[in-house]
């Protein structure tokens, strides 16, 4: 092996001055094919679409756990499900929504989408990305394997002590809930850390952080608010693990108690709900522009507001504890400032209503779902401020009327412009159009079938109905609403499934997409759809925010190149950058592809089933199994520029 | 326009320290354990203030072996420098000695925590008190198990000549992490340690 030099002066010049230029890229980051490159794979596109696709079967997990709910509570006193099973389904239900749908649906997206905009070749660590979507895969198994033997968590999402706590919760449900949570929380740090390193250096040169999608802007803020929040549902359910087995005190006992669960845990869930919907705000704000052809009302207002809002979400978690009698003066600061996140919330909505109002509006299936979303946002924010006042959270407090709100929140604002992100990127994944007819067909029933599930729910929940009881008798005044719920929640199921027929169809008979099928200004459409395993034959150069729209905007004389670029085919490369302005600055070398992330994934899980079972010896040697797989992994390699060739090789 | 932005000039190939993206990715990743013992540190304080009984339960912790190890600890921060140092300077010989004394150091702290843990009256399961204790000080020591091991790789990756003047990024980065784990310490012993026999005890 040469020694590799430490540095180079980059080619600068067009794909068709360099002779066999994209078959050596071919053969460079697509050296095999079959099973084996998909368990080996380090390569972003396959691998977040192996995200979004996991993400999507956990989806259809939760909500047809939410059909059976639905059922139950349809009509008064039936006996559909005992009231163990209904604490499972809801658990289970609310588990897997937030955690195994909601964040890895959006990470998956980001993982395609964001080398695409940012004209680089792959994420910053490609090893850690195949890492990560290993480890979340297994997590999710991991939680949901006591579901066929009816032992699933049965304390809620937020798995209050004491109901969760040894004495009066045995059995392996909750120990499953404590460590998968850990084992996920190290799936989703990594992807966070994945995030902002390639926002921190892989940009396209050119490309100031002023110029950045702002779907980036969205998922690097909830990255870094993932890095300060995670370490604490991961530490609040290890304590947990930790008292329930080996008979530790900190939830029990004087000092700690209930509380100090509901502190840590909030600390993390609060923010977490940024963290599920920054991301999909920004898909909004990227597409909608797209669609209404101009660019997005007030650019750095809303990147602005987006880390604004994660700043005040970390102030305000208490808010979920204004029943639990901290002191008046408590509640009214966190009360007040927990209505003040209103203000960037209503800064975004501004600007996307200004968008269309000031844009010529083309009303495509993608367009439907982000306006959907401003309309369910306003919604959702309205009850969230509803619920900051002190006094009428105390009255309506674990009813359905919370129950409404989260579900505008977190449906309204994640998984409508989810499925409007995969409308306008199907076509970039896979090369193919989704089918504008059945799309708007699947966008109405879900949308009215939302709207007649959810909506009622806030009447139920002035009602006075409790969230959380597996029935409840007729003579209440619930029964009809009830079953218009349930009916609603079908509809919206059935929107779902036209969904999905879609995308099964259209991947073999939709339309043939080229390269540009909206329009879009972003450099992921400047690239072949699919696009090749190595993402841009050259890197291309940015001038502005609109790469592709610059001579149609005509804003000023510089011109992005997307033609011409670095050649950087001297192995596995892609362009360096510096942060702010995006100069070039180094040569990123991207990892081969490689079996050990998986590897490790299994040894870390085996890891966690081991605790599971206090099997500490086959711990303890999961443990040598890890330390050895690292080892391997961080082994200093000359092709990835981390150490000289040596000498005796 | 992007002859404006700097082609035609020499860019380093992978790059040292912050050129490099396992800077940023150590970074996060103290960044996050950082937040990890932050939050445990606040459950040790909100369980002492909410404490009705005397916190720490059987008085203030002796003294004398965590500030002993704190001592050693802060000296592996100065020796793994010393190392770096060397190995910028192309003294590899050097360089491994003061690496291979930092690991040995790290190895004194590790035995000397495990004889202070052998000298409590108290354990894990005894109170809340003692679940923290050895929570957030077991915590620390799995750390620092953690960065033996890295440097320990590292020693091996010196002496296979992996590393000198102009590329010795992973020897950075991992310096990065063990200086954090002792910057740790620091916090957990003034809390744990110094702020009890200090007299800012509770109900005592
Ligand atoms: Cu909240």
């Amino acid at each position: 092996m040469q020694t590799p030099r430490l540095e180079r002066v980059p080619r600068f010049a067009s794909p068709q001055d360099v002779a066999g230029l994209e078959a050596r890229l071919e053969r460079l980051f697509e050296p095999t094919h079959g099973l084996r490159a998909w368990l080996g794979t380090v390569d972003h596109k396959k691998l977040g679409v192996l995200y979004i696709v996991t993400a999507f079967v956990f989806l259809l997990a939760g909500g047809i756990e939410a059909l059976v709910l639905r059922v139950q509570l349809a009509f008064p006193s039936q006996r559909l499900l005992s009231p163990e099973a209904y604490n499972q389904l809801f658990t289970m239900h609310g588990m897997t929504m937030i955690f195994l749908y909601s964040l890895p649906v959006l990470s998956g997206i980001a993982i395609y989408v964001w080398p695409l905009m940012l004209g680089a070749r792959d994420l910053a660590f490609p090893r850690l990305n195949a890492l990560t979507y290993w480890t979340y895969l297994f997590s999710g198994l991991f939680l949901y394997s006591t579901l066929p033997i009816g032992l699933s968590p049965n304390a809620g999402w937020f798995n209050y002590v004491p109901l969760s706590a040894q004495p009066y919760n045995p059995g392996p449900g909750i120990d499953v809930f404590a460590l998968g949570m850990v084992l996920l929380g190290f799936s989703t740090t990594g992807s966070s850390i994945n995030f902002i390193a390639t926002l921190a250096r892989l940009r396209a040169p050119g490309m100031s952080i002023n110029r950045m999608p702002i779907l980036v802007w969205g998922t690097v803020t909830a990255s870094v608010g993932n890095l300060f929040m995670l370490p604490a549902v991961s530490l609040c359910f290890f304590l947990l693990h930790l008292d329930r087995n080996y008979g530790m005190h900190v939830y029990s006992g004087y000092g700690g108690g209930p509380l100090l669960w509901q502190h840590i845990f909030w600390f993390f869930g609060h923010p977490w709900v940024y963290a599920l919907v920054l991301p999909a705000m920004g898909i909004a704000s990227d597409g909608l522009p797209t669609f209404c052809r101009r660019p997005l009302v007030g650019y750095t207002f809303v990147a602005l507001s987006t880390v604004a809002t994660m700043m005040i979400g970390y102030g305000v978690w208490t808010h979920h504890m204004f029943a639990t009698g901290l002191s008046p003066m408590a509640n009214s600061l966190i009360g007040a400032a927990s209505i003040t996140i209103a203000i960037p919330s209503a800064i975004g909505v501004f600007a996307w209503i200004a968008t269309i109002w000031t844009g010529r509006p083309v009303i495509t299936t993608a367009f439907l779902h982000f306006a959907a979303m401003i309309f369910l946002f306003v919604a959702g924010g309205v009850t969230g401020v509803m619920t900051a006042a002190v006094a009428l959270d105390w009255q309506l407090h674990d009813t359905y009327f919370v129950v409404a709100h989260l579900h505008y929140v977190l449906l309204g604002i994640n998984l409508f412009p989810v499925l409007g992100g995969i409308y306008y990127w199907f076509p970039k994944m896979s090369g193919r159009m989704l089918d504008e007819t059945l799309g708007k067909i699947g966008f109405w029933l879900s949308f009215i079938g939302f709207n007649i599930a959810f909506f009622p729910m806030h009447l139920l929940g002035l009602l006075g109905m409790p969230r959380r009881i597996y029935t409840y008798e007729t003579g209440l005044g619930w029964d009809r609403i009830n079953l218009v719920i349930t009916v609603g929640a079908f509809l919206l199921a059935l929107g779902i499934a036209v969904f999905l027929f879609n995308v099964a169809r259209s991947l073999r008979h939709g339309r043939v997409a080229g390269n540009d099928p909206w329009g879009g200004g972003s450099l992921e459409w400047s690239t072949t759809s699919p696009p090749p395993a190595y993402n841009f034959a050259v890197i291309p150069f940015v001038a502005s925010r609109h790469p592709l729209w610059e001579n149609a905007l005509d804003e000023g004389p510089q011109r992005s190149v997307v033609r011409r670029g670095f050649v950087l085919d001297a192995g596995k490369e892609t362009a360096g950058t510096t942060l702010l302005d995006g100069m070039p600055y180094t040569i990123v070398r991207i990892a081969d592809e490689t079996y050990v992330p998986l590897a490790l994934a299994v040894a870390i899980t085996l890891f966690f089933v081991a605790l599971l079972f206090k099997a500490l010896w086959i711990a303890a040697a999961c443990i040598i199994a890890m330390i050895a797989l690292t080892g391997a992994w961080m082994w200093p390699r000359a092709e990835l520029g981390q150490r000289r060739a040596v000498r005796h090789e | 326009m992007s002859e404006g932005i700097g082609v035609g000039h020499a860019l380093p190939i992978g790059g040292e320290g912050r050129q490099s993206v396992g800077w940023w990715g150590v970074m996060c990743l103290i960044a996050t354990e950082g937040a990890l013992f932050a939050y445990l540190l606040f459950a040790y304080f909100y369980a002492a203030v909410n404490a009705d009984t005397p916190w720490p339960p059987s008085g203030p912790p002796d003294l004398k072996i965590a500030s002993l190890n704190t001592v050693i600890l802060i000296s592996t921060s100065g020796t793994l420098w010393l190392s770096e140092h060397d190995l910028e300077r192309n003294r590899i010989r050097r360089s491994r000695l003061w690496l291979l004394a930092t690991i040995v150091l790290g190895v004194i702290f590790v035995s000397l925590q495990l004889v202070e843990w052998s000298n409590k009256d108290f354990t894990p399961t005894s109170h809340t008190y003692g679940s923290l204790f050895f929570i957030i000080t077991g915590t620390h020591l799995a750390h620092v198990c953690v960065g033996i091991v890295a440097l320990a790789f590292m020693l091996v990756w010196t002496l296979l000549h992996y590393f000198d003047a102009e590329r010795h990024n992973v020897f950075t980065v991992g310096a990065l992490y063990w200086h954090f784990v002792d910057v740790v310490w620091l916090f957990i012993f003034s809390s744990l340690y110094l702020l009890p026999n200090l007299g800012l005890t509770h109900g005592g």
